[in-house]
């Protein structure tokens, strides 16, 4: 009896309410406001599923991010009922039906959920000179690589795996305290390549980018960084060892 | 230096070689607060020897004035050691203030971000905040009694104190607050530089534990010096002496009746 199953069937599904914080910064009068939306809860529904639809039936203004919705851009984080999350990697199951949505705090404003995180990133990233400084000038790629111990290259990796989606640094009380706050992001890219016995820094120079408040020695242990981020970094044991490596310098 | 300063000036000091203080202030903060947090489970034992008797409590005192080692006793031992301990009470206070909401915007943002986040570790420090700000004044009224009037540390003299002269609220207040900012402190501490190396869990549990230990260890000894004091009360003021005591401590605090 095909036809007596599907309203049991939808009846199993959960009617949600998102709301969603509503504003333009571009727009001239526009005030953050929270607007709710109502949807079907269907299987296997992750937030990205649920905006796009809340987008394409309800409200084609509705600003917010995606490109990869598989945990791997990092274009994705908001806040769901108040702490970050990668929307794509989040499912409306594990919530109640009352959800709310808000932009990352701390990054500058594109418009509703779409925050631009990616010039935050550069940024930190130049400040803190987040790439290899190797020996040679140039890369001569003809020649075999250096070897490198498996194990370290393991703990290379596994620093590696930040997908810069700045959960970490929304979550910092600090960080939301202070404007220039490197944040967990920028501890763990710094402790990626003092990983990296190809990079010629030592622990003077690091002092130099992340030896005061703004750095290492403003990051009051709070740990939420470490507690929300989508890729499980381990970022409390990096920046407990950030710190007294730069307390030694010190 | 006269180059630092005007270059500092100049607003060009993040353009030169960095400073060493920031590293050198976050160890001393931390150290600092480890002190203090030890000094203050050291003295939270020995408070509440009066639990074992008058007796205890007054061997005690006596060994800190240093009776057992001069056969006399100089209270301005227990000065000397409450004015070292402001000093480094002061020393942290002052770069605690490094890191407080220092204006109403800060302050706004990270209470909502706590409400908003409902992150443990988080509130956490807000109430390391709050209990810090209220050991300000508690922790130095404290400090500075005992630094001045040394000689009224005893069974009898404490009792009147926190009884007859009705100072057991400020001691409520004072033992909750401090036990309360000692045990997330030495929580964080252990974070912060991420040794001892227990799993955070763990720290929790030991957090709770040493909350919950010297606060009970506390409140014990503050309601058995409320009731000394209460039946005291009819001779406020008499010092305590254990009869097997040579009368000679009396005349040493020079205070005898
Ligand atoms: C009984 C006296 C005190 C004890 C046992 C104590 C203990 C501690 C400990 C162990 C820490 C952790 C240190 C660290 O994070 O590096 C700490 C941090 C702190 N203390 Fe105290 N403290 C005392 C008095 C005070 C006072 C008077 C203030 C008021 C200004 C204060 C404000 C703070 C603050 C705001 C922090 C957090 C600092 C941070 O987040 O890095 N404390 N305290
Ligand atoms: S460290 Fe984690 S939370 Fe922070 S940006 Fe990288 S992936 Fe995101
Ligand atoms: S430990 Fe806390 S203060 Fe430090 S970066 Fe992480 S969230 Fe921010
Ligand atoms: S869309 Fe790429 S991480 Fe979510």
């Amino acid at each position: 009896m095909p036809d007596s199953n599907a309203p049991a069937e939808a009846l199993r599904h959960r009617f949600l309410t998102l709301e969603i914080l509503r504003y333009n910064p571009q727009e001239a009068g526009s005030l953050p406001r929270l607007q709710s939306y109502r949807i079907e809860e269907a299987d296997g529904m992750t937030l990205f599923i649920a905006l796009n639809e809340i987008r394409t039936r309800q409200d084609p203004t509705l600003q917010f991010d995606f490109v990869c919705r598989a945990g791997i851009c990092g274009s994705c984080a908001m806040m769901v009922n108040g702490r970050p999350r990668l929307a794509c990697r989040t499912l409306t199951l594990d919530y109640p039906d009352h959800i709310t949505l808000t932009p990352l705090p701390f990054f500058e404003l594109i418009g509703d959920l779409s925050v631009n995180t990616g010039k935050w990133m550069r940024g930190m990233s130049e400040r803190l000179a987040t790439w290899l400084h190797g020996r040679e000038e140039t890369v001569d790629v003809t020649r075999i690589e250096e070897r490198m111990e498996p194990e370290v290259a393991e703990a290379i990796y596994e620093m590696d795996r930040c997908v810069e989606c700045g959960c970490c640094v929304a979550a910092c009380g600090t960080a939301q305290m202070r404007e220039d706050f490197v944040g967990a992001v920028g501890f763990g890219k710094i402790a990626r390549f003092r990983l990296d016995p190809r990079d010629t820094r030592t622990d003077d120079d690091f002092y130099e980018v992340i030896g005061d408040d703004r750095g290492v020695f403003g990051c009051m242990s709070l740990l939420a960084c470490h507690d929300v981020c989508p890729k499980n970094l381990p970022l409390q044991t990096q920046i407990a060892f950030l710190r007294r490596k730069m307390a030694m310098v010190g | 230096m006269h180059d630092r300063i005007l270059i500092t000036q100049a607003g060009l000091a993040e353009r030169t070689r960095k400073s060493r203080w920031p590293a050198r202030l976050d160890l001393l903060q931390s150290a600092t607060g480890l002190l203090l947090a030890l000094f203050l489970c050291g003295h939270l034992f020995f408070d509440s020897s009066i639990l074992i008797g008058k007796d205890a409590m007054w061997v005690v005192s006596k060994f800190y004035e240093g009776y057992f080692f001069f056969g006399k006793a100089h209270p301005w031992l227990v000065s000397l050691v409450a004015g070292l301990l402001f000093v480094v009470f002061m020393a942290h206070a002052l770069l605690a203030l490094r890191k407080f909401p220092v204006n109403y915007r800060q302050y706004r943002t990270i209470r909502a971000h706590v409400r908003a986040m409902r992150h443990g570790d988080t509130r956490l420090w807000l109430w390391q905040v709050y209990s810090g700000f209220l050991l300000f004044f508690f922790g130095a009224a404290h400090l500075y009694q005992m630094a001045f009037w040394p000689q009224l540390i005893g069974p009898h003299a404490s009792s009147d104190r926190i009884w007859s002269d009705a100072l057991w609220p400020f001691y409520l207040i004072l033992l909750t607050v401090a036990v309360l900012h000692a045990a997330i402190g030495l929580y964080r501490l252990a974070l912060k530089w991420g040794w001892p190396r227990f799993s955070r869990p763990v720290l929790k549990f030991l957090r709770g534990t040493l909350f919950a230990f010297f606060l009970t260890l506390g409140l014990l000894a503050l309601a058995q010096y409320m009731w000394i004091g209460l039946l005291h009360s009819d001779h406020y003021g008499e010092r305590y002496t254990p009869s097997w005591a040579a009368p000679e401590t009396q005349t040493a605090q020079g205070e005898t009746p």
